[in-house]
């Protein structure tokens, strides 16, 4: 049988609608499928892997996924819970019952005094379906309100490479920046350091590696711009 | 004001502006240009001069224009006060209105629609200076602001105008021809489907002229298209090279 | 999607503020970089965009004729719009103008009106009867602070780039001629915003601090160093001696603006 061939080179490029492979092929990330003829449908960079065509999309969105840590704020106090924006399509709910420790008494408690609009926050995406908004979960260590600390937002797709492989790429630079980094799957990043230079620094690291994520030998690069930056700031610090 | 000019094309086959029947008005085209919109583009098409923005896919204010299954798309066509000669009023006209909508439509087609219901996209399209073929200028530029809104598409929309002028056949027309001529003829396509998405009329062709219009317009829909794809890759493109320079 | 300023963020701003820093590292009474572009609607009499940090407003002017108001026969006529388009910012909604987009323009057309920028003595045709009508349309393409500044700059330069047609009368009719005149100035007034944030005045507020300020003062400066017009703008107060302070201040960076811009 003759193997049909794709027509674009590792990692190249490409547009929505463009033709990446014909035949044997199955449609994978960001692609579709149209009678036998499998096209981009976002831009990014195209790549094969055992007859599935991939696009790695260089400007998404974020669509919630049950699990998912994320990062929002608090838009609206309701009756029963809070409306959470949490950067996506759909508005994100957070029950009241989830939050508060005992039964919700609607006469008795007053949520605002709990979570008010303009409150930030690190939850679980409990569900989500097509026919519903998703509903968060802040039941369990480490979620919650958020108090202090820098927002950055980097497109959702460039959070694995900010994690690295094994967590590698964000131990390091928490290590080097001393800070505390939550990373939330909608592409919202808190960064918690002792001081406002330690926060910067660590954002641009995170920049750095948005831009070049594509790119190969990034940990041993990002691992050295840090120790650039932190060397000149010992040098500033003694004059 | 300005007297009618006597013949839109002459002997040699030259127009009014110099160019020949089956010439393109030069088109320059920039992705990203808006800082608060999700995906922006802007467009010089001749002396046309377009901006479009993108925001959502969000939640729809009020939520019942919003649709169970999929995603709605909403366009609005605008022109500034002083894009044409005669200063217009910024309050929306009937023909913007209807550009609104058949604009809409030539953009839907293009659109995972279904994947993300209950949703909807906002699509402006701002018009700083008109001169004929504003409607297709606005489909090119707001098909990249979608895409650069990071929004899964089929295809990328283009589009172009053909028309008569005289007795001749010609390719993309500016203003005075589009007002002094015989037929306009503004078309929408996404190339790699073969998919027309917008087609109008006014004026009167033969059954013959009216498919050399379209097969001429389809043409300078495919010379655009490459300058879209150029316009995408570029602001993509630029990290990656900076990056792979290290 | 909500451009809510977060609370750890809206104490940020206070706390750097309060430090005499603002966010993006500039002093209480800096402005942000701006750039001025003359001329880039040829269909338009003048045109001219500014870049105030990030905030993009475009201007048009349409000069054409008209009659003029019953109590000044022998003037031309100055009208100002303003239009916050839904591009600009995921808050502006398409429509009618609003209460913002309606203020901006009235803010923008009493310092151009009051400074007498546009020597409307100049634009009459025939007394009483026809006079050439300026309009200014303010087209806002990117919010992201101190509309007004940005506005009102644009709107002057876009004025000083305005070329009117050359006409005659004939047979009580208005002809027109080729070649153009500049149009007929008398002022360049600058406007100048400060916001305020606790008990600290800062100028060129931009977004993120526009939604933590209380309030903010808008004084139009004219070529002389005069105030010809001025807006008190939110819902805080400034006390008496905040008013003459930020007055002070406003001279101080209207001359700086002045001599930036080379008016």
């Amino acid at each position: 049988m003759k193997v049909m061939p794709t027509f674009f080179e590792k990692k190249q490029l490409v547009t929505p609608g463009e033709l990446l492979a014909e035949g044997d092929y199955m449609a994978g990330e960001n692609t579709y499928l149209e009678e036998k003829k499998v096209y981009a449908a976002r831009v990014g960079l195209a790549d094969v892997d055992n007859k599935k065509v991939n696009v790695v999309a260089l400007r998404a969105f974020y669509i919630p996924k049950m699990g998912d840590i994320v990062i929002g704020t608090i838009t609206e106090v309701g009756f029963n819970g809070w409306s959470v924006d949490i950067k996506a399509p759909y508005t994100a709910l957070l029950r009241a019952s989830d939050v508060l420790s005992r039964p919700f008494k609607p006469q008795n408690d007053e949520l605002s005094q709990v979570l008010n609009a303009g409150d930030l926050i690190v939850a679980k995406i409990a569900s989500y379906d097509r026919a519903h908004d998703p509903q968060l979960t802040v039941g369990e260590p480490g979620l919650g309100k958020i108090t202090r600390g820098q927002l950055m937002r980097v497109t959702p797709t460039k959070i694995p490479r900010v994690i690295g492989r094994k967590g590698s790429m964000i131990s390091m630079i928490k290590q080097e920046t001393s800070c505390q980094i939550i990373l939330g799957l909608n592409g919202v990043i808190l960064v918690t350091g002792k001081t406002p230079e330690d926060e910067e620094l660590a954002m641009t690291a995170i920049r750095k590696i948005e831009e070049e994520s594509h790119t190969s030998g990034l940990t041993d690069r990002i691992t050295q711009l840090l120790k650039e930056e932190k060397t000149k700031r010992e040098e500033n610090k003694v004059e | 004001m300005n007297e009618k000019p006597e013949k839109l094309i002459d002997k040699k086959g030259i127009r009014l502006d110099g160019r020949k029947a089956d010439e393109l008005r030069p088109v320059k085209l920039e992705v990203g240009v808006l800082a608060n919109a999700d995906g922006s583009a802007y467009i010089e098409h001749g002396k046309n001069k377009i901006l479009a923005g993108v925001f959502g896919p969000r939640e729809m204010h009020p939520k019942h224009l919003s649709l169970p299954d999929r995603m709605v798309i909403r366009c609005r066509y605008h022109m500034a006060p002083f894009s044409v000669q005669e200063r217009k009023s910024p309050a929306p006209s009937r023909r913007e209105v209807e550009l609104s909508k058949v604009i809409r439509e030539s953009l839907e087609p293009s659109v995972f629609l279904e994947l993300y219901p209950r949703t909807g996209i906002d699509v402006f399209i701002e018009v700083l200076q008109a001169d004929g073929g504003t409607r297709c200028a606005s489909i090119t530029a707001a098909s990249l602001a979608i895409a650069d809104a990071g929004i899964p598409m089929r295809d990328l929309v283009v589009a172009c105008a053909a028309g008569k002028i005289d007795d001749t056949v010609v390719l993309d027309l500016f203003d005075a021809e589009d007002k002094l001529g015989a037929a306009d003829v503004p078309l929408a396509i996404m190339p790699n489907l073969n998919a027309v998405t917008l087609l109008q009329m006014d004026g009167i062709l033969t059954p013959e002229e009216f498919e050399t219009a379209v097969n001429m317009a389809t043409e300078g829909c495919k010379k655009i298209y490459a300058l879209q794809k150029e316009a995408l890759k570029t602001k993509y493109m630029i990290t990656k090279e900076e990056a792979e320079e290290e | 999607m909500s451009s809510l300023v977060t609370r750890v963020r809206f104490k940020q701003i206070e706390q750097m503020i309060e430090k005499g820093k603002r966010l993006d590292g500039r002093g209480l009474a800096d402005y942000r970089e701006i750039k001025v572009e003359q001329g880039l609607i040829e269909r338009a009499e003048g045109s001219a965009r500014v870049l105030l940090g990030k905030t993009e407003v475009l201007v048009g002017i349409k000069v054409e004729t008209g009659t003029p108001f019953p109590d000044t026969p022998n003037e031309g006529v100055q009208t100002v719009n303003a239009e916050l388009v839904p591009l600009a910012s995921a808050s502006f909604e398409p429509g009618p103008p609003d209460e913002n987009s309606i203020e901006l323009a009235r803010i923008v057309d009493r310092g151009i009106r009051e400074s007498k920028a546009i020597d409307t003595g100049k634009l009459c045709i025939e007394p009483g009867k026809k006079v050439f009508v300026v309009f200014v349309d303010v087209y806002v393409l990117n919010h992201d602070g101190n509309l007004i500044d940005a506005s009102a700059i644009a709107a002057v330069s876009a004025l000083m780039n305005t070329k009117m047609p050359n006409y005659e009368i004939e047979d009580g009719e208005v002809k027109i001629k080729t070649g153009y005149t500049p149009l007929p100035m008398k002022n360049h007034p600058i406007t100048v915003t400060i916001g305020k944030i606790g008990s600290n005045l800062i100028v060129d507020p931009w977004l993120e601090e526009e939604q933590v300020m209380d309030s903010r003062i808008s004084m139009a400066i004219n070529d002389d160093g005069n105030i010809c017009a001025m807006q008190k703008g939110g819902s805080g107060y400034f006390t008496p001696q905040q008013v003459l302070e930020a007055s002070k201040l406003v001279q101080e960076k209207a001359a700086e603006l002045r001599k930036k811009l080379g008016w």
